[in-house]
């Protein structure tokens, strides 16, 4: 039997769907879901769970995200600008920085931050205590990351912006606030957004740096949790609740860039 | 005081020598237009006067004003000269009314009523007092241009430079610019303008300078210039430009079979 191309492509996609769907079945009649819900899926366990998940928990992961997002943003910003600089070391430091605290897992940065700043200056301590210390210890990682996408959307402004803000008697300061920034913004707004959602998830390294049952976030509230009552049920909350914050990101992040393609 | 005063310019990026030593000056209200071959440096010379290029060599003086003097206040001096590029470079993240006001605001440090003012009027000498609100995205080439000239005009400046202000146009929209910068010669606008529009040179300028090769040519009144051109290459140029469906195969080393 010979087939058209048409009819051929057609039947290829058709099995292809078929296999897929086959295989997604396969994995989830072999799972053992009587066990699986009874570990996981504890009703009684995650209602007791609430409202201090949400109060507490969530409410803190947020404050952490953040103080982190904007001590990190801050940083970031000043290390893009240092990075665009005409002066040499400037240029060295920013690329040394980004380097070093690219290369370094954040859980580390923290506890360093928690732990070696007290002993490097004994009189002196970060303010707001231990929403401080996220702030600094997760802010530092991110600063190296934002501050390379920052320095591209400035690189991203065409040149002749700055040209014409020039020509009009602007000094160069005055021309990267007032024109070449904001345009550099707009343009990093989407990996910016993207920036947040991993911070969200890094707020759960925060346990390094010993937390009260006030300051405790969702991942060190789960974990407790699941310690006392022996079921992991907790995790898939927490879970769910790292969800409510990210999937409305995401959502943001995909309008972001629909809007940035339509004015293009 | 002449406005513009260039002497022994030279410029170079890096190895390549671009400007080769010129020498050039211009009158109050004074329309002089700078015509040649690309990469030959035209561009180039219109950015050394308000310091865009830093000259390697030479002296300019805008106004009396020894720009290339270290010591030389280049913001004050680029508020009284007013730059058109190719590309408009309209601030993308502002309106109409606010790339005319910006520079007004922050630079002049005149206040927002002013500033809105002197944007009517300088939108009504282009003909887009109706676009103020429009963001530069919703404009036409021709539209976005006129803005640019306004912007440039809002800050009172005493010398206009252009630089190829109607090359990235579509040949339909090139009109509307010509006819504002027509009527800012009219006016007594003290201009330097790099153009190809030939036409436009011959018809507004009071003196065309024809560079090649980083020196200029010739220069003199565009009847003279365009009429019995005295050096060869401005012949040769000329020529091609004016009329390109008669440049003939030999002329360019082709060397077609039939």
């Amino acid at each position: 039997m010979t087939l058209s191309p048409r009819r051929r492509r057609r039947v290829v996609r058709v099995a292809g769907y078929v296999v897929f769907v086959v295989l997604i079945l396969l994995v989830v009649s072999a799972a053992d879901w009587g066990t699986l819900s009874e570990a996981f899926f504890r009703r009684d366990i995650a209602e007791s769970m609430f409202p201090e998940a949400i109060t507490v928990a969530l409410r803190n992961t947020i404050v952490y995200t953040l103080l982190a997002f904007v001590f990190g943003l801050t940083l970031g910003l000043i290390l893009a600008l240092l990075r665009l600089s005409s002066v040499a070391p400037y240029r060295w430091f920013a690329t040394a920085y980004i380097e070093l605290f690219r290369g370094l897992p954040a859980l580390l940065v923290l506890f360093m931050v928690g732990y070696g700043v007290p002993l490097a200056f004994p009189d002196r301590e970060i303010p707001g205590g231990v929403y401080g210390s996220v702030a600094v210890g997760l802010g530092l990682t991110a600063a190296a990351y934002m501050a390379e996408t920052i320095r591209a959307g400035i690189q991203a402004v065409p040149k002749g912006q700055l040209e014409a803000a020039r020509t009009l008697g602007m000094s160069h300061t005055r021309a990267m606030v007032s024109i070449v920034l904001p345009q550099a913004f707009r343009i990093v707004i989407p990996p910016l957004t993207n920036e947040i959602i991993l911070l969200t998830k890094d707020t759960s390294l925060v346990y390094v740096l010993g937390v009260t049952p006030t300051t405790i976030e969702l991942t060190k509230f789960a974990g407790d949790t699941l310690n006392t009552r022996v079921n992991p049920t907790p995790l898939v909350v927490a879970g769910l609740l790292y969800l409510v914050i990210t999937l409305p990101l995401s959502q943001l992040v995909r309008g972001l860039e629909r809007r940035a393609a339509r004015e293009r | 005081m002449s406005t513009i005063e260039i002497s022994e310019l030279h410029k170079s990026f890096g190895k390549l020598e671009v400007l080769r030593g010129i020498n050039l000056s211009v009158e109050p209200g004074e329309v002089v237009c700078v015509i040649g071959p690309s990469g030959s440096g035209k561009s180039t010379l219109l950015r050394c006067v308000n310091l865009l290029e830093e000259p390697t060599a030479g002296s300019i003086r805008v106004a009396g004003v020894e720009v290339t003097d270290p010591d030389c206040d280049i913001d004050a001096v680029r508020r009284g000269i007013g730059m058109v590029f190719q590309q408009f470079n309209l601030f993308g993240h502002l309106t109409v009314r606010e790339n005319i006001t910006i520079a007004q605001r922050r630079v002049l440090k005149r206040s927002r009523a002013e500033a809105n003012r002197i944007a009517s009027v300088n939108l009504d000498r282009v003909g887009l007092a109706e676009k103020a609100d429009a963001y530069p995205a919703q404009l036409s080439g021709g539209q976005q241009q006129r803005v640019a000239i306004a912007r440039a005009l809002a800050m009172d400046p005493q010398l206009m430079l252009f630089d190829e202000p109607t090359s990235a146009l579509d040949p339909e929209l090139v009109g509307e610019v010509l006819a504002v910068m027509r009527g800012l010669a009219a006016e007594g606008m003290t201009m330097l303008v790099v153009t190809h529009e030939m036409a436009f040179a011959r018809e507004v300028a009071n003196r065309v300078v024809f560079m090649d090769g980083g020196v200029i040519v010739e220069q003199g009144p565009p009847a003279e210039v365009f009429g019995s051109p005295r050096e060869e290459r401005t012949r040769v140029f000329l020529h091609r430009v004016l009329e390109p469906t008669r440049v003939s195969e030999t002329e360019i080393g082709a060397h077609l079979k039939d």
